[in-house]
């Protein structure tokens, strides 16, 4: 655990502009900056903030096998994913358990270009060397830096430096020039707004950040503002929300599962755990993951226990906390699947004290991603 | 830079004490103290009425980031608490020495107060 922590290719920028700098992931990474976590949280949804998401891994699939192959270990339809198009998805394991959420873009040409989680980048890479080996070239991009640019002002302050990144259109990839770097653009992010994630070779990153954050709208946003973001937008955090102890069903991502990779689809299963998958489909599961609002002004925080009127614990909190444009705590956890209707009124122990929550519907806040 | 008036008092869990010429207790927490927790979003605080130990858990300050306790910098009867800073928690980032106070305390033994942390001593502590 002592290993030294590394650092991405803006740290320096980061410390220049004041952030308090945290370990996440084996990385020294910014969780918030002078404006504070609840100001960068506001101003994101407000105009547009830049976040340094270097820590994550970014991953080329190489070879005419390649779709075939990633779909090998993904419930998800990667063979028809047009080039020029971006979908999530999940890397599952014989039990159903989800081993990583990711990105996946097919850049055409027979390259997938794969965004993954950064605590679980290297067993991820491991996994894919192993199961794609012969079928197709597994090639880490360590040489690149990825910024995310999120909120309302995104697509106007980024149409300045390459007027083709405001005619993507949600979950669509590009490669833009960008202040003169090559760069891979997507229309996504992980704060349910309108945004892109940029990938530019580390030597430039800095520079593409300086020239960003020099735009009026913009606003470095750190970690702590991308956990707040995301809750509203009722995103998943992997290790928190689902793991491996949680099934795609149970973690309430159906709607990840391509329907021709469902049971009765033409390529159905096929993949580590579909036969879990396909039981529960069947049969349903005993817990499923729900969003909560709290009935109080309390936050309700992870690891906190759910149960139900009568005291008995049914469930606990896997994500929680204030949600500043929600003006209001929110949260999400596994609850018994009967429990699991929206409107259903529970309780959360606080501090040795029940807390009255409601099952609610996510996302929090109107997502506004731009759609064409 | 944090602010730490010379004329209160403090402890070393970042909580000020002022002596109101009635002799009750006004405790709130330091500049020092919102500044480490960032934007708060939440408070909890005592029962008027509760008689609390120094040290004590006294209440809660939950900001963005994570929930903190608040101790009882001095031994007393709780006499008051800011239902102001329940309503509008952001007070205790706006103005901790002011609004945003948290409760006051009618000490058991008021002499208990020159024992604690002159600004002085509080800003060598805090390193500021």
């Amino acid at each position: 655990m002592n290993a030294p922590l590394n650092r991405t290719p803006l740290y320096d920028l980061h410390i220049k502009l004041g952030a308090k700098m945290v370990p996440f992931a084996g990385y020294e990474m910014p969780v918030q900056y002078p404006l504070g976590v609840l100001k960068e949280h506001l101003h994101t949804r407000a105009q547009a903030g830049l976040f340094d998401v270097s820590h994550m891994g970014q991953v080329k699939l190489i070879g005419k096998g390649a779709a075939a192959a990633l779909e090998s270990l993904v419930p998800v339809d990667i063979i028809d994913l047009p080039a020029g198009q971006q979908r999530y998805a999940l890397f599952t394991d014989e039990h159903g358990g989800i081993l990583d959420d990711l990105m996946v873009s097919n850049f055409g040409d027979d390259v997938l270009y794969v965004v993954v989680n950064a605590a679980c980048k290297e067993q991820d890479i491991a996994h894919m060397r192993r199961h794609l080996a012969g079928q197709c070239e597994v090639v880490e991009l360590t040489d690149r830096a990825l910024l995310a640019l999120q909120g309302p002002a995104a697509a106007t302050v980024l149409a300045r430096l390459a007027p083709a990144a405001a005619e993507l259109t949600f979950m669509q990839n590009a490669q833009l020039e960008l202040a003169g770097f090559a760069c891979y653009v997507s229309r996504s992010g992980y704060t349910g707004e309108d945004g892109y994630e940029i990938s530019v070779p580390s030597e430039h990153a800095a520079e593409l950040a300086r020239r960003l954050l020099a735009e009026a709208e913009v606003e470095a946003i750190g970690l702590g503002a991308r956990d707040s973001l995301r809750l509203e937008a009722g995103l998943c955090l992997y290790g928190h929300d689902i793991d491996t102890g949680t099934t795609p069903i149970e973690g309430s991502l159906l709607w990840a599962l391509s329907k021709n990779r469902r049971p009765g689809g033409e390529r159905a299963g096929g993949y580590p755990g579909a036969d879990v998958v396909a039981r529960q489909l069947a049969d349903g599961v005993a817990k499923k993951r729900v969003g909560f609002i709290v009935k109080d002004k309390v936050p309700v925080r992870e690891g906190a226990e759910i149960t139900d009127a009568n005291g008995k614990l049914i469930g606990q909190v896997t994500s929680g906390g204030f949600g500043p444009s929600f003006a209001g705590p929110v949260g999400m956890g596994y609850v018994a699947t009967e429990y699991a209707a929206v409107g259903t009124l529970l309780f959360a122990t606080v501090r040795g004290k029940p807390v009255a929550i409601e099952v609610a519907k996510t996302p929090f806040v109107p997502q506004r991603y731009y759609r064409g | 830079m944090s602010q730490i008036p010379a004329e209160l008092k403090y402890v070393e869990s970042h909580e000020w004490l002022r002596l109101e010429a009635n002799g009750v207790v006004t405790v709130g927490i330091t500049h020092h103290a919102q500044e480490l927790l960032g934007d708060v979003v939440f408070v909890e605080l005592p029962k008027v009425g509760a008689v609390l130990a120094r040290d004590e858990q006294a209440g809660v300050v939950e900001s963005v980031k994570a929930a903190s306790d608040v101790y009882c910098p001095i031994a007393g009867e709780v006499v008051a608490v800011n239902e102001g800073l329940e309503a509008a928690p952001e007070q205790a980032n706006e103005e901790p020495y002011g609004e945003g106070w948290f409760f006051q305390i009618k000490p058991a033994n008021v002499a208990d107060l020159d024992g604690l942390w002159t600004a002085e001593q509080y800003a060598k502590e805090i390193g500021a």
